[in-house]
C-alpha cells in the first residue's frame, strides 16, 4: 500500500515537471503535429474497423433481446439502444482501453528507449526540460485528438448497425433512422466528453511516466511497456466508475 | 577552467567518489582514466549536472555551481557540449536536425542561419553532405560519433565533455575522433574533459591526465609522465598490454642512462 502511494506521489511530481512553460516554441509546435499523427491519425483505421464491427454486433444483440422480449418493443429502439451504448460506454471506454494498448505501449517504449540510450540525458545536459519536452506535446495531441477519434468511433458504430440491418433485414431502414433521431439527455454528451478528455490525459501521462523512469536496458523497456499498458487500463476502469458515479448519478 | 574541490558522491550506502580535488584547464584536452567502475562516468555526470554531488564544490571559471539559481544553471548548461558514450543522437531526427536541435531550442536564428551553422560544423567534423539527411541508424558508429561532436560544438561551448568517445570504434577511427576533439579544443579554447580507458587516446591527446581508482584520484600527470610513473595502480593499468610493458622498459633504461650521464 505504501509502495503504491509512493508511485502515485512520484507520478504527480513527474506531472509537475511536465507542466512547465515549453522551450523552443517552433520545435514545440512541430512536436505537437508529429504527436497528433503518431498518437491520433495513425489510430483512425483501427478505431474505425473495431467500431464498425462492434456497432453491428451491438445492434444484432439489441434486436435479439427486443424482438424476443415478452412485452413488444418497437424496432426503432434497436437503433436508439445501439446509439446510447456506443455514446455512453463503448466508444469512450472500450476504444480508450484499446488506445491504452496501442498508444500506451508506443509512448512507454519510445520514451523508455530514449532513456536507456542516453537521449534523455542529452536533452537534460543541453538545458532542455525533458519531461515537458517529451510529454507535454503528447498530452496536448491526445487531449485534442481523442475526442475526434471517439466521434469517429460513434459514427462508425452506428454505420455498422445500419449496414448489418440492411444486410440481414432484421429491422427496417426507417425504424433505424427514427431510433437514431430519438433525443438523448445533454448531460450524457457532457459525460462522454469529460470521460474522453480524462481518459486521453491518462493514456498520455501514465505510459510516459513508466517510460521516463526506466532503468536498465531493452528488457526493462519491454517490461515497463507492459506495466504501462496494464496500469493505464486499470486506472481507466477505476476512473470510469468514479466519473460515471459523479456525473450520471 | 573547471576546479573540483573535495567532490563526493554516494548512491545509498555506496560511496563512488571519495573526495576528488583537481583542476581542468581551458584549451587543453584533460583526460580522466581508470578501470571500469572507478567512478569516471559518475565524475563526468557530476560536472555536467546530470548527477547532484553529495558534497564538495565544482567551480566553472571560479563560480561555484552549487549556489546557482535555475536560470544560472540553464545558462551554464547552454555553455556545455557533451558527447555521450553511445552518441545519444535523437533517432527520430536526421543528422542535420540533430545538429540544429540546440540552435532551435535556444537561439533566435532564422531557419537559413541555423542550417548554415549546422552544415558548417558538420563539415568541420569531416562529414560529407550526403550524410546530412540520413537518420542516425543509417550511418556508421564513427559517423554517429562525429555527429555527436558536431551537435556538442554547434553552440560554441566553453566546456566540452566526452564520455569514452571512441569506445566501440576501430583504432583508426578512434584516432581520428581523438585528433578531432583535440583540434576543436585548441580552436575554440574549450575546457575539454574526456573519459577514457584507451591507452592510445592517452598517448595521443593526454595533455593533462588524472587516474581514478575506487573513487579516489590516484595519480595526476601528463602523457609524457604516465609511462614512467611509479604508482602501482597506474603501472597495472598502463602495462596491461605487452607492448606498453616493453616500452616502459626502454623508457626507464633511457631515463637511467641520462641520469648516469648527468
Amino acid at each position: 500500500m505504501l509502495k503504491a502511494l509512493g508511485y502515485i506521489g512520484l507520478y504527480f511530481i513527474f506531472l509537475k515537471k511536465v507542466f512547465i512553460k515549453p522551450q523552443g516554441t517552433k520545435m514545440f509546435r512541430k512536436l505537437i503535429m508529429r504527436e497528433i499523427w503518431d498518437l491520433g491519425m495513425s489510430s483512425i483505421g483501427l478505431v474505425s474497423f473495431i467500431s464498425l464491427f462492434m456497432g453491428a454486433v451491438t445492434a444484432i444483440q439489441m434486436a435479439q433481446n427486443f424482438q424476443g422480449a415478452d412485452i413488444p418493443v418497437p424496432d426503432y429502439y434497436i437503433a436508439y439502444a445501439t446509439k446510447v451504448v456506443l455514446i455512453l460506454e463503448f466508444s469512450p471506454t472500450i476504444i480508450s482501453l484499446i488506445l491504452a494498448g496501442k498508444v500506451g505501449s508506443y509512448i512507454a517504449s519510445s520514451i523508455g528507449t530514449m532513456r536507456v540510450t542516453e537521449q534523455i540525458d542529452a536533452l537534460d545536459v543541453m538545458g532542455v526540460n525533458s519531461p515537458s519536452y517529451l510529454v507535454m506535446p503528447k498530452i496536448i495531441a491526445s487531449v485534442l485528438f481523442n475526442p475526434i477519434l471517439i466521434m469517429i468511433s460513434i459514427g462508425m458504430g452506428i454505420l455498422g448497425g445500419y449496414i448489418i440491418g440492411e444486410a440481414t433485414q432484421m429491422w427496417s431502414k426507417s425504424d433505424f433512422i427514427i431510433g437514431l433521431q430519438m433525443p438523448m439527455a445533454n448531460r450524457h454528451f457532457v459525460y462522454t466528453f469529460i470521460k474522453t478528455i480524462c481518459f486521453a490525459f491518462v493514456i498520455a501521462t501514465v505510459p510516459a511516466y513508466y517510460g521516463y523512469h526506466v532503468e536498465g536496458g531493452s528488457l526493462e523497456v519491454g517490461r515497463s511497456s507492459t506495466s504501462a499498458v496494464v496500469w493505464t487500463s486499470v486506472i481507466l476502469i477505476i476512473l470510469n466508475l468514479v466519473l460515471t458515479q459523479t456525473i450520471l448519478s | 577552467m573547471i576546479e573540483v574541490k573535495n567532490l563526493r558522491k554516494s548512491f545509498e550506502d555506496k560511496e563512488v567518489l571519495k573526495g576528488i580535488d583537481t583542476v581542468f584547464e581551458a584549451g587543453k584536452t584533460n583526460l580522466i582514466i581508470g578501470q571500469s567502475g572507478s567512478g569516471k562516468t559518475v565524475f563526468l555526470k557530476c560536472m555536467s549536472g546530470l548527477i547532484v554531488p553529495s558534497s564538495g564544490q565544482i567551480l566553472f571559471n571560479g563560480k561555484d555551481t552549487s549556489n546557482f539559481t535555475y536560470e544560472e544553471r540553464q545558462k551554464l548548461r547552454s555553455e556545455i557540449g557533451t558527447v555521450f558514450q553511445g552518441s545519444a543522437l535523437f533517432d527520430s531526427m536526421t543528422v542535420r536536425e540533430n545538429v540544429r536541435f540546440p540552435l532551435e531550442m535556444f537561439s533566435n536564428h532564422s531557419a537559413k542561419e541555423m542550417n548554415m551553422r549546422a552544415e558548417q560544423v558538420l563539415e568541420r567534423v569531416n562529414l560529407t553532405t550526403e550524410s546530412f539527411n540520413k537518420y542516425p541508424s543509417e550511418i556508421s558508429g564513427g559517423m554517429q560519433k562525429r555527429v555527436a561532436i558536431a551537435r556538442a560544438i554547434v553552440n560554441n561551448p566553453k566546456y566540452l565533455f566526452a564520455d569514452e568517445p571512441n569506445s566501440g570504434l576501430d583504432p583508426q577511427t578512434a584516432m581520428v575522433i581523438d585528433k578531432l576533439l583535440h583540434e576543436l579544443t585548441v580552436e575554440y579554447n574549450t575546457t575539454t574533459i574526456i573519459n577514457t580507458h584507451d591507452m592510445n587516446s592517452v598517448m595521443e591527446i593526454g595533455e593533462t591526465i588524472i587516474f581514478l581508482k575506487n573513487g579516489y584520484k590516484e595519480w595526476a600527470g601528463d602523457k609524457n609522465q604516465i609511462l614512467t610513473a611509479d604508482n602501482d595502480a597506474v603501472i597495472d593499468f598502463v602495462y596491461s598490454s605487452k607492448l606498453f610493458t616493453k616500452l616502459r622498459e626502454v623508457l626507464l633504461k633511457e631515463k637511467q642512462n641520462s641520469s648516469n650521464k648527468n
